[in-house]
């Protein structure tokens, strides 16, 4: 198993009266909600949350890119990426990742992961979302219904870069370089480093990730249960694909919460998953889903966009409803240690991505849970699958010696010093 | 009118056709048209009216070679051709009026009668076009119409909006329509229409409902001053969809081209 710590970075001082007062989280939100000032201690507490992962032997943790979003204040996970691969020794740094059809050119993010992996020792998994329709289209200005097309144009054009040992020309639709030459490249070059797609459901999608060695991540606030039938649906195409069903093949996301008992998560946690739930995902409807952005075959499959609140809103579901729906799993050790194999078994997902950190959540309960999940729940979840524990296609190569970044000796030599290494 | 297909370089193209008298191409909005369209019945009772399909209109599929501005305008001209017209009346409403903007910017010799209803095509940050991608079902009448319950009325009649059914198919033809629309309408109607403006050679009305707040009145000064000799018709009492509001004030502008 493959447990990646994940912050979406949510901004923690939206006022209670957000709903009623705002129209959305998302793309339009207030500018007199942000405070720079704030947001110097948010940023490094959420950065320090993401390090102390690393220190507890968590396999990943993870970054990803909103814009102009209250619950994810991270334009660029890149920036946070590279501090991650500075400060943390041996978890893999997933970026998931970069939406790539918003780079002109995108071999700028094939730069910068391959960076990222240099700076890492070759511990980059690299994420290529779509990208929502708030943050692509309604914030981003593509075309909708060619976001796709210049989606997959830019993937092409990124692994042709990493892979390719000389200059090339690449004469695409949305692109037209002369000289592609990426410098550096990643470190991870077999081919190069591992890559999952985040998804909402398209066959095209499941396609995709099964023709190329991807791992197909699904990222969903609603919980695991609700997430059977998608799963379903997607195993059942790798199985008609004649693939075989490494539970490495998928991914996903859920929002877990630790205590000593079920009351204490409850007494601990419920504040901040109902700032979650209630404030952080009021999406004003007419963003969610720009008309083009989806396609006609994935429509027609009858899924929603993720960000389509249940029939009623968030705003009716209680802790109980929350907890018992999936939507969040949450308790002592061992109800989510229960839960945690429920997911893992009933999706057949090898990689997960913890959300341990939830909306207004202060730094000093996220640490006690994120502690507690390491020490008593991790473990008993390690050897959920044994025959596919060689399976690395899915994960990162990082070199076996790296150097320890800010090991610079503490004084600058003297010339005498200098003289004698050097004569 | 009759739904009919005609066939052109890259796709399938449907068509309403009906009337009599000169020829005249009409250029659905956004919005679409359909067969029972009170406005193309109310032309062809003096025309011979040619309305086609956008590509993913109606029951027409998508087009994926039709991208930019430029396809769609030669895309116009090759519907025109394949329809075996010359020099017909070109009508077009809203993204509609922007196309056959386009059209007559690009082949001004081929054009000498041109109406454009409220159309798209130019950007004035202090006048924004309304964002209509973003817009709920229920925001729209508002949008579109001077008199909005009598709008909603229009929009909604006919339609169970609580089946799942007409959900399904209400996000399917959005999908269809709209994104063929975005190529030229997102995030912003304008794709340089005001520096080739100056081509058109076309006689010209420009028609605008004073209530519009899809495409406000504001331009209509833009298109005047931008076509050489074009003709300025302001209606009152009547929003974007003046085509239904005030439909024989808007038959008469378009009676002045001859």
């Amino acid at each position: 198993m493959k447990f990646t710590w994940f912050n979406l970075m949510p901004w923690p001082y939206l006022p209670d009266d957000f709903r009623e007062k705002n129209r959305s989280v998302w793309v339009d939100i207030d500018q007199k909600l942000f405070d720079p000032a704030k947001s110097h201690e948010v940023y490094n507490t959420y950065m320090d949350l993401l390090e102390y992962a690393d220190t507890l032997g968590f396999d990943g943790v993870g970054v990803n890119e909103h814009h102009q979003n209250g619950y994810g204040i991270m334009p660029s996970p890149n920036i946070i990426a590279a501090g991650l691969a500075r400060r943390t020794k041996d978890a893999a740094i997933v970026v998931l990742g970069n939406s790539i059809a918003l780079y002109n050119p995108p071999i700028r993010v094939a730069e910068e992961f391959a960076m990222l992996d240099c700076i890492s020792g070759g511990r980059l998994v690299a994420g290529f979302p779509v990208g929502t329709s708030m943050d692509t289209n309604y914030c981003y200005g593509q075309i909708p219904s060619l976001t796709r097309e210049k989606y997959q144009e830019a993937h092409d054009l990124i692994i042709k870069a990493w892979t390719t040992r000389e200059p090339f020309a690449w004469n695409g639709r949305y692109n037209k370089l002369r000289h592609v030459n990426i410098w550096p490249r990643p470190i991870q070059d077999a081919p190069h480093p591992p890559v999952h797609i985040p998804g909402g459901g398209s066959v095209e999608t499941y396609d995709f990730c099964i023709d190329n060695t991807y791992s197909y991540s699904y990222l969903s606030f609603s919980g695991y249960l609700r997430a059977q039938a998608l799963m379903d649906g997607y195993w059942r195409r790798v199985d008609e694909r004649g693939v075989d069903k490494s539970p490495y093949r998928a991914g996903f996301a859920q929002t877990i919460l630790v205590a000593d008992t079920d009351e204490e998560a409850e007494r601990l946690y419920s504040e901040h998953v109902s700032y979650f739930y209630n404030r952080c995902l009021h999406v004003y409807p007419g963003f969610a889903d720009a008309p083009g952005y989806r396609t006609i075959k994935t429509i027609q499959t009858g899924a929603l966009s993720q960000y389509a609140p249940p029939r009623g809103g968030y705003t009716q579901l209680t802790w109980k409803e929350l907890t018992e729906q999936g939507h969040v799993i949450a308790g002592s050790p061992e109800t989510v240690r229960q839960r945690m194999e429920d997911l893992i078994k009933g999706l057949n997902v090898g990689n997960i991505f913890c959300l341990m950190h939830v909306g207004n959540m202060p730094a000093d309960k996220c640490m006690y849970s994120t502690k507690l999940f390491a020490e008593k729940v991790m473990p008993k979840l390690r050897n959920m699958f044994p025959d596919w524990d060689d399976d690395n296609r899915f994960w990162t190569s990082p070199l076996a010696k790296r150097v320890t970044s800010g090991s610079l000796r503490k004084e600058a030599p003297t010339s005498a010093e200098l003289a004698k290494t050097y004569a | 009118m009759e739904l009919k297909t005609v066939a052109t370089q890259h796709v399938p193209v449907r068509y309403l056709e009906g009337g009599s008298g000169p020829d005249l191409v009409f250029l659905h909005g956004a919005g679409g048209v359909t067969v029972d369209d009170p406005f193309l019945k109310a032309l062809a009772e003096k025309h011979h009216v040619y309305a086609p399909l956008i590509p993913g209109y109606g029951d027409s599929e998508e087009c994926g070679e039709i991208r930019d501005m430029l396809d769609f305008t030669q895309h116009g001209w090759d519907v025109v051709e394949a329809l075996g017209l010359k020099d017909p009346i070109l009508v077009g409403h809203s993204m509609g009026g922007m196309i056959a903007a386009e059209m007559a910017a690009s082949q001004p010799n081929d054009l000498s009668r041109l109406a454009l209803i409220c159309p798209a095509g130019l950007w004035d940050d202090d006048h924004p076009v309304a964002d209509m991608f973003s817009l709920m079902p229920y925001e729209m009448p508002q949008y579109l119409f001077h008199d909005a319950a009598a709008g909603a009325a229009i929009l909604t009649a006919g339609r169970n909006v609580e089946d799942p059914n007409f959900l399904q198919t209400y996000l399917v033809t959005n999908a269809r329509q709209l994104g063929m629309a975005g190529r030229i309408l997102f995030p912003i109607p304008e794709r340089g229409l005001a520096q080739r403006m100056y081509r058109i050679k076309a006689r010209t009305v420009v028609v605008w409902g004073d209530s519009d707040r899809m495409v406000p009145p504001f331009y209509a000064h833009g298109f005047k001053k931008g076509i050489a000799g074009a003709e300025l018709v302001s209606i009152p009492e009547a929003g974007h969809m003046v085509t239904v509001e005030k439909t024989a004030q808007v038959v008469d502008a378009i009676g002045r081209l001859g």
